[in-house]
């Protein structure tokens, strides 16, 4: 496999050919923020917080979804990106209900961990406070689409990890939502074998163990990053 | 040096972060040094807000008649005005109604159809403050010069908040010791 160089806030990197651009910043050691990205599964691009800048190329371009190539000179944390990185947080925030004081993972949750790092302490866009419904009816597990950023994680993993494709996504634009089965309440749909596995990979409170109140719910976070080492890699320890 | 005029005004919250301010305990004697409280809810029986306020400090959003007429004086009225807490910030618990549908079906739900010996709607004008159609945080209708999220701001970062700004500089807003929602 044929190796590329180039270089990520000046600093020099070689990876192999088709890697993406933040795996070859994880390389480089420089951080990029993300929220749609989850280690073991594939990247799509839905929620634009790893944008970065290329020379020569005049739009900004997602790091998870864009290989490296010989020769770019990458720039990850420019002020215009800041900016943007902002707005794509704060963008998040007025598009859904996010009423923190009253959520599951209120403290564990990893959209405020995006906007303390990339400094929101306010939205300057209007909140639109849409009506969205609470899918309650799996026996174990809820799913509450006012708090959803549609990051599509819970659709990769339970797909590519359990198996199962029990979630997609519906409708376009603002109607967009994630859809269990064929539009299915939750419970309803025979796929679904209650891993729980799309629960603990959802960055928000939108998907929650039943009966967790105010705060109590924190994710699992590696253990999809576990599954997938134990399985390419034989490791069954964490 | 004239001491710094400080208010504070409670719009729509539940008053926790007024309870977080008096958290300050002891603290409180020390920023009473520095300031005199002009206009407070908890510190003070004045009922007109006063001319050539200093810095104020705004709990909760704005949800009727009443919290609008009194930002828009606050905002006139003073230099340095602080979005203080979640409902300020964001409309927080508050908003919850506004994914209902506007005051009205609201209204209706808790007064007539949930009323029991008496439904009415509450209707007494120049008293009872009408409802606007929507909760909306400080900043969408007045100027805001400082955030400080939070439901409510524990005291000490209310104490970080504020220290700085009687030495006449601006506190960073920056980390998760200062920014945190809920
Ligand atoms: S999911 Fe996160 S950002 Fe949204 S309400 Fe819950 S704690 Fe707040
Ligand atoms: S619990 Fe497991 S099988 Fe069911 S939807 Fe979630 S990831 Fe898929
Ligand atoms: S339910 Fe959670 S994991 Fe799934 S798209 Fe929404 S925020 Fe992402
Ligand atoms: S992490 Fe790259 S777009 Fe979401």
């Amino acid at each position: 496999m044929s190796v590329k160089t180039l270089t990520i806030d000046g600093v020099d990197v070689a990876i192999e050919e088709g890697a993406t651009l933040l795996t070859a910043a994880k390389e480089a050691g420089v951080h990029i923020p993300t929220l749609c990205h989850l280690e073991g599964v594939t990247d799509v691009g839905a929620c634009r917080l790893c944008l970065v800048e290329i020379e020569g190329i005049n739009k900004l371009l997602p790091a998870c979804v864009t290989e490296v190539s010989e020769g770019m000179k990458v720039h990850t944390n420019t002020e215009t990106l800041q900016e943007y990185r902002r707005m794509v947080v704060e963008m998040l925030f007025s598009e859904g209900n996010h009423i923190c004081a009253v959520c599951v993972v209120n403290g564990n949750c990893q959209l405020q961990d995006a906007a303390i790092e990339v400094g929101m302490d306010h939205t300057r866009f209007p909140y639109r406070f849409p009506q969205r419904d609470v899918d309650v009816s799996h026996d174990r597990f809820g799913l509450d689409h006012n708090r959803c950023i549609l990051c599509t994680r819970c659709v990769r993993v339970c797909d590519e990890i359990e198996g199962a494709h029990v979630w997609d996504v519906a409708g376009r634009g603002p109607a967009s939502r994630i859809i269990s089965g064929l539009a299915q309440p939750w419970g309803e749909v025979e796929a679904c074998t209650s891993c729980g596995k799309c629960v603990d990979a959802c960055p928000t409170g939108s998907l929650f163990r039943k009966g967790s109140t105010v705060a109590e719910m924190e994710k699992d976070r590696g253990k999809v990053e576990f599954l997938v080492t134990a399985r390419e890699e034989h490791k069954w320890t964490r | 040096m004239a001491k710094i005029k400080l208010a504070t005004i409670w719009l729509c919250g539940c008053s926790g972060c007024h309870m977080s301010f008096l958290d300050l305990d002891e603290w409180l004697l020390e920023l009473a040094e520095k300031v005199d409280v002009v206009y407070s809810p908890v510190a003070s029986d004045v009922k007109e807000y006063p001319e050539d306020v200093d810095v104020c400090l705004v709990e909760g959003g704005v949800a009727n008649e009443e919290n609008l007429e009194l930002i828009r004086i606050a905002r006139e009225r003073t230099k340095f005005l602080i979005s203080f807490g979640d409902c300020a910030v964001t409309a927080n618990v508050p908003a919850l109604r506004n994914m209902l549908g506007g005051a009205e079906p609201v209204l209706k739900r808790c007064y007539l159809e949930l009323g029991d010996a008496n439904p009415q709607l509450p209707n007494f004008p120049g008293i009872v403050p009408e409802l606007l159609d929507r909760v909306r945080p400080v900043h969408e209708l007045v100027h805001v010069d400082l955030f400080m999220p939070g439901c409510p701001p524990p005291a000490d970062r209310i104490q970080a908040t504020i220290e700085p700004l009687l030495r006449g500089e601006k506190p960073v807003m920056e980390g998760r010791e200062m920014i945190k929602f809920g």
